[in-house]
């Protein structure tokens, strides 16, 4: 019963995220207002504990969640074919560039490893 | 023989057929990488999106049809993109602590990774609406598409490049961080996990989470942070610079 009201109030937030994104013409996408509306609810209790179990189910299997889309890249071989290589060279260098300066900023950052769980 | 085609295209047009594929393809490829104990190149998503694009385009399938099946388990990222806000609070007296030094990173790491990528392309003189589908490729796919849409790229194409994004990144993030002198010691499993989740997403946290329990804390942080200062501050960004 617990991963269903999980499951509820996800889906509950992300459609109040969605409504207000619309009623107030927001710029940024319904899930991510959901996301917020999610993180002020898990203030309580109750949310908490039924909240957690959903959301390790979905985390754990988000890698599942990219192949339907990813599978569109089919629809596309068209403009892969003519602007393959050089998309594959942005996308490649520019993902080693963010990496890199991430991993880099946050070591020089953190100095005091956070601690254990 | 005639028995067995109409069967199959019977099948190949209900819904079914491409929620089944899925997810059967999926179990299968997720075993293939426990077993090669969980080589990058051997990645999941990797191996299920290539073996079902292959299967369609040789079947003769329309990807839309196979995506009437699909769309269930793709409307899932919804629900998935509002759950990333449990790795935010179960860190959060982390964040608490370090907040400031985990939102530099990931504000630096995500300018650098979107910057880089405009810069590379406009280089490398792509036309405006394969470079705009660029700018959000460290989003996760579903904010991504989102994002293209209002900056004038296209939806489909900004989930692809995202997706594939993510796979460089669980691709190859280890030999990059290996390469930098990141350590195996908690510090540095934590900067790994955190720079995976903020520069390859959800496929880069996935990655992160399969390997070491710090490393997948901090990238599903990352990833959270980076979904919601990339969806606020990348349409701001571009409305000011229009």
């Amino acid at each position: 019963m617990k991963p269903l009201q999980g499951i509820a109030w996800l889906l509950a937030l992300q459609t109040a995220g969605e409504l207000l994104a619309r009623a107030f013409a927001l710029p940024f996408p319904g899930p991510v207002i959901g996301l917020l509306l999610l993180l002020l609810a898990l203030r309580s209790s109750t949310v908490q504990g039924c909240v957690g179990a959903a959301a390790d189910f979905l985390l754990a299997h988000l890698s599942l969640l990219f192949v339907p889309v990813g599978v569109g890249v089919m629809t596309h071989l068209g403009l892969l074919a003519a602007f393959g290589g050089r998309v594959a060279a942005v996308i490649i260098l520019s993902t080693w560039v963010g990496l890199w300066v991430t991993a880099w900023t946050l070591r020089r950052l953190l100095r005091v490893p956070p601690e254990a769980p | 023989m005639t028995d067995f085609v109409e069967l199959w295209v019977y099948l190949a047009s209900t819904p079914l057929f491409g929620l089944t594929a899925t997810i059967v393809v999926y179990v299968l490829a997720q075993a293939f990488y426990a077993r090669m104990q969980h080589a990058p190149w051997a990645n999941p998503t990797l191996w299920s999106i290539l073996l079902i694009a292959t299967g369609l385009l040789v079947t003769g399938v329309a990807y839309p049809t196979y995506f009437s099946g699909a769309q269930f388990i793709h409307f899932l990222l919804g629900p998935a993109v509002v759950a990333m806000a449990w790795p935010i609070w179960l860190r959060r007296h982390d964040l608490r602590r370090h907040g400031l030094s985990f939102l530099v990173a990931a504000l630096v790491g995500g300018a650098a990774a979107a910057g880089s990528a405009v810069a590379l392309a406009w280089a490398m003189d792509l036309p405006s609406n394969v470079w705009l589908s660029l700018v959000p490729k460290s989003i996760t796919a579903p904010v991504a598409m989102g994002v293209a849409e209002k900056i004038g790229g296209i939806p489909a194409l900004a989930a692809v490049f995202a997706v594939l994004t993510g796979l460089v990144g669980a691709l190859s993030g280890r030999y990059l961080f290996d390469a930098m002198g990141l350590g195996f010691d908690r510090a540095g499993w934590v900067a790994r996990g955190f720079a995976l989740g903020t520069a390859a997403h959800g496929i880069g946290a996935a990655r992160a989470n399969q390997v070491n329990a710090d490393a997948g804390a901090f990238a599903g942080l990352a990833l959270g942070l980076q979904v919601i200062l990339g969806s606020l501050l990348l349409p701001l960004i571009w409305r000011w610079l229009g």
